[in-house]
């Protein structure tokens, strides 16, 4: 007997959005299901953050839907967003604020319970104990991100938004970083929008990828075999191959 | 609402304030320059008055009145400019805050601060001048609450032209009390004015308070009357600002700006 699919934790139908005349997010729809970690990727500009931020509930789409735990954003958006979290390279958190302090005014937003045990669990998951009185503005980039990391962790959301987590930090924590998630969704209730330009890591982490480009899902499939099946030495060659016919499709226009 | 939301937005600015004498100073500098600068002024104007008019409860206390409207307007801004500074509402407006709990944190915060500013304000014009807030009697009460009203109702508006312009809008909150103020009668009845500036006048709830200030100085029963219209005018200014507030929210949701904030359009 065939065990049922998970649950969805994120559905996104028909998610549109132009800003002028171009058409930044065209239609698109996917869902991530419970302890499935789904890759985003495409070249500068194909609209994966325009669509984050749609699914963060800072841009309002042009047309389509959004459910997160079964809530309609449109709807509801803060029931939505209490089980979301997210960690950008273009979010820091405020560097004013001491890596404590952060994590306790972010988890006060979330309404975290037992928030100083939490907090200290987060603080040496990331490795950030030391860091606790120490301002964000001060700490190096590295160190940043595994402070949004501990933040994107802070109510245990079942939607996690990674936009590029690893960005700006060496081979070796970045390998942390990837396991450390990897572990938290094992657990099954978690599921993940990653988006990437590193290939390696989409196929170190993702189950599933997205190939966006110009707005639309052009490509998706398992990142480890998706190379072989359309004739590709590796991701890395099949983004470039993908990225490259979406150029000269935009050229021919 | 939810209060613990609204509390993460008052316990940042705790944050903020406790590790930064720069943010505590000014809530008390501005006010003491002005009562040390328009206390002396007063004081001589009372030496060369031959009148037996008694500027300081008239003029200083007008002044006094007036910072303590200035400084709420401020300290709604100023917790917003906080989040214009660390390139925050991204951050924030991603979590499941609303809207209201944001205004409402900035609200609190606002009422702290301009009230330690008040406190400051009232001990050393009655240490250093003698004027005593008493000296108004019961209409004290409704002059502050009047004032208070309007300056949120400023501050929110302000805050609503800095999310919908951008971090360089900066420059054109700050001068927004000091056009108002002449047209409010601070230092003047209103009756000196010209016309059209008289009817002006009729719409700006502080201009009922100077009004009526200066009646209770010249020893004339409060006009009771005229301060319920103040305080209507006030709060029905508070509700446009937050509606402002609230359609200007949607609006830079709509466009992207909120996420794209540094850009300050998204044109």
């Amino acid at each position: 007997m065939n065990r049922p699919p998970p649950p969805a934790v994120l559905k996104v139908e028909r998610l549109e959005k132009s800003f002028g005349e171009v058409r930044a997010v065209d239609g698109v729809s996917f869902r991530v299901a419970q302890g499935e970690i789904v890759g985003l990727v495409g070249p500068n500009g194909a609209g994966k953050t325009t669509t984050i931020n749609m699914i963060l509930g800072v841009l309002e789409p042009g047309g389509g839907r959004i459910e997160i735990e079964g809530v309609d954003l449109a709807v509801d958006r803060s029931r939505a967003l209490s089980n979301t979290n997210f960690a950008a390279v273009y979010a820091p958190l405020p560097g004013n604020l001491t890596v404590e302090q952060n994590l306790r005014v972010f988890g006060m937003l979330y309404g975290v319970r037992d928030l100083p045990a939490r907090i200290e669990k987060l603080l040496a998951v990331y490795d950030l104990m030391r860091y606790r009185r120490t301002k964000a503005g001060v700490l190096s980039s590295g160190e940043q991100t595994r402070l949004s990391l501990a933040k994107a962790m802070l109510n245990r959301p079942r939607l996690l938004l990674l936009d590029e987590p690893t960005a700006s930090i060496d081979p070796s924590n970045a390998r942390d970083i990837r396991a450390g998630i990897a572990k938290f969704v094992d657990n099954g209730l978690c599921g993940v929008l990653w988006t990437s330009h590193n290939m390696y890591e989409v196929q170190a982490v993702c189950d599933r990828v997205m190939f966006l480009s110009h707005g639309r899902i052009v490509l998706e499939g398992d990142p480890k075999t998706l190379p072989e099946e359309h004739g590709a030495a590796s991701l890395d060659d099949l983004f470039v191959n993908v990225a490259q016919e979406a150029l000269h499709e935009a050229g021919g226009r | 609402m939810n209060l613990s939301r609204v509390g993460a937005i008052v316990v940042r600015m705790f944050y903020l304030y406790r590790g930064s004498p720069q943010r505590v100073f000014p809530i008390f500098i501005f006010v003491a320059i002005d009562v040390l600068v328009w206390g002396f002024l007063t004081r001589y104007l009372n030496s060369v008055s031959h009148a037996g008019f008694n500027f300081v409860p008239a003029l200083l206390g007008a002044v006094l009145l007036w910072d303590f409207l200035t400084r709420v307007m401020q300290q709604i801004t100023m917790a917003l400019f906080e989040d214009v500074w660390t390139r925050n509402f991204l951050n924030f407006f991603a979590t499941p805050l609303r809207t209201s709990e944001y205004l409402a944190g900035l609200l609190i915060v606002a009422i702290i601060t301009s009230g330690l500013s008040l406190v400051a304000m009232l001990i050393l014009a009655r240490a250093a001048f003698g004027l005593s807030f008493l000296t108004y009697g019961a209409p004290l009460a409704p002059f502050l609450m009047v004032l208070f009203l309007t300056g949120i109702a400023l501050g929110v508006a302000a805050s609503a032209l800095v999310l919908r312009l951008g971090p360089a809008s900066e420059w054109l909150i700050w001068p927004i009390p000091m056009l108002i103020s002449p047209f409010a009668g601070v230092f003047y009845p209103i009756t000196v004015l010209p016309g059209w500036m008289q009817a002006v006048a009729l719409i700006l709830p502080p201009a009922y308070v100077f009004e009526g200030m200066r009646s209770v100085v010249a020893g004339e029963p409060a006009p009771w009357d005229r301060l319920a219209i103040g305080a209507m005018l006030a709060l029905v200014y508070l509700a446009l600002a937050c509606l402002f507030f609230f359609a200007t929210y949607r609006a830079v949701i709509r466009t992207g700006l909120i996420a794209r904030y540094s850009a300050e359009t998204v044109t």
